[in-house]
């Protein structure tokens, strides 16, 4: 392991498309004022569904990103992400040329691909029979789409895959592109997590499995993450995009630095299909594992942006799960759940959570969490209720965990030089 | 239905189904040559177009529709032959 290359990884770009702002400026806005984004569904008719409430982004033209033709040849959770991608590389004032195409790559998970056309088709196929169904269902389905879009729209010729653990994917895309980018396999990756799930089907889905609010008249306190009265995650989508990038590289064209990546920590539960392990012991070994692979105490440790699904098992059990990782120095970190705001978008997550860790680096103020008003008893951290906080953020970790019982935890920091 | 009303669905079909403007679908157009169309374009053009005129392309008649005017052609042998 001594001979193992390990370069110093920075992020040099963000791109965000979210229920709360279709940029990373207007989302970051959004996450400090505490705005909600969570509203009746409108993408299809809920009215027979047990929830019919979700963080929908709004005022997403996908035109603004590429030809009508190109749109409409993909699902709306490849749209997302080819949209986000290009946002990142704009911001990054990075260009993908001849010269470099092969050493950029892209890394972009989803928890679930293309559902809404895979239930289009499958109504076609049903109705009009199996010969009507489009030629383009399966590469419009395919949940490595995004991944594989996104590089044909932005020439990245590099190592290129797709993360599919569920509601871990996008923080596994941007470990698993840290990672490549640290070993030398790549100089550049566009990294993050995609998802655009809101549809008929998987709300029926994750109704049946009992995941959900069903706070229908009040969708703007349904997600209520560490609350006494959450009861289940409210669903979002969108997509968040880093472009990581080799330290020297970065210096060498002179590029603005967010932070640096030092840490990624990967563990399963191995317990069970949607259930946590009571106690968190499979969070907490990711969140240990992170702090080591980024040589960090816990006590350097300013923020968390947790989980924080709002589901009764989730918010409890990875509140046991940081304690258990950092001790006593858990209480004096800020921990907060955006999803209080955004919703839950599933492998979508990881990307969009990323960025507000990130940017909390960046700007030295951490997001809230909102709805907070009655603490679960078993949740006694600092979630920094209500509103945002202004305070010095040297290092901010990002806890994603998935069904399957996939935990990730990733290691932000203030790059230094 | 005449030949010019058939030419005007097939041409606002394939406008719609290739993102193309409607005055760039001329009688001439090739689909693949002039209008982009990939394989899989083809392949979701043809159904529409059966969808539309409510008839059925075979695959052979299929591979030798290749510009607009040989779409209108077959389609308007098939509607007036049914009619």
């Amino acid at each position: 392991m001594t001979n193992l290359v390990s370069k110093r990884v920075v992020i040099t770009g963000l791109g965000a498309i979210t229920p709360i702002g279709n940029t990373p400026t207007d989302y970051w806005d959004g996450l400090m004022r505490g705005q909600n984004g969570i509203a009746p569904i409108t993408l299809f008719d809920a009215s027979r569904h047990g929830c019919r409430i979700a963080g929908e982004v709004k005022g997403f033209d996908p035109h603004e990103y590429m030809e009508r033709k190109e749109a409409k040849r993909m699902d709306r959770f490849a749209q997302l992400a080819v949209a986000a991608s290009k946002q990142a590389l704009a911001d990054a004032q990075f260009v993908i040329n001849d010269l470099n195409a092969e050493q950029v790559g892209v890394m972009i998970g989803t928890g679930i691909g293309g559902l809404k056309v895979l239930e289009d088709q499958q109504e076609i196929n049903l109705i009009k029979g199996p010969d009507r169904c489009s030629p383009f269902m399966i590469p419009m389905m395919i949940a490595n789409m995004a991944a594989g879009l996104t590089a044909i729209h932005t020439g990245a010729k590099g190592p290129n895959s797709c993360a599919v653990t569920a509601c871990a994917a996008g923080s596994n895309a941007i470990g698993d592109a840290f990672r490549l980018v640290q070993r030398g396999y790549a100089q550049a990756m566009i990294c993050g997590g995609t998802e655009a799930a809101v549809t008929s089907l998987s709300v029926a889905g994750f109704v049946a499995c009992k995941a959900m609010s069903s706070r229908n008249d009040d969708p703007a306190h349904a997600s209520r993450p560490f609350d006494k009265s959450r009861d289940g995650f409210v669903l979002g989508e969108g997509a968040g995009v880093l472009i990581l990038e080799e330290l020297e590289h970065a210096l060498s064209r002179g590029a603005k630095i967010y932070a640096e990546i030092v840490g990624y920590g990967m563990t399963c539960d191995a317990y069970h299909i949607t259930s946590p392990v009571p106690g968190g012991e499979g969070a907490a070994r990711a969140i240990q594992l992170a702090l080591k692979d980024g040589g960090l105490a816990p006590e350097q440790v300013s923020y968390i942006n947790a989980h924080g699904t709002s589901t009764p098992m989730n918010d409890s059990t990875e509140t046991a799960a940081m304690k258990k990782a950092l001790g006593e120095h858990a209480y004096k970190i800020a921990v907060s759940s955006t999803k209080s705001m955004t919703g839950h978008l599933l492998g979508g997550s990881g990307g969009i959570e990323g960025v507000a860790a990130v940017m909390s680096i960046a700007h030295d103020k951490v997001p809230p969490t909102i709805n907070l008003e009655n603490p679960d008893p078993d949740c006694d951290l600092d979630y920094v209720p209500h509103h945002s906080r202004e305070m010095p953020v040297e290092v901010a970790l990002s806890n994603s965990f998935g069904f399957g019982g996939h935990n990730v935890t990733l290691a932000f920091r203030k790059y230094v030089k | 239905m005449s030949a010019n009303e058939i030419f005007e669905k097939v041409q606002k079909i394939v406008a719609d189904q290739l993102g193309v403007e409607t005055s760039a679908v001329v009688p001439q157009a090739s689909f693949q040559n002039d209008l982009g169309a990939d394989s899989l374009d083809t392949v979701e053009l043809v159904m529409a177009l059966e969808e539309e005129f409510e008839i059925e392309i075979p695959d052979e008649a299929a591979e030798e529709i290749l510009t607009v005017q040989s779409a209108v052609d077959y389609i308007n042998n098939k509607v007036t032959a049914s009619a």
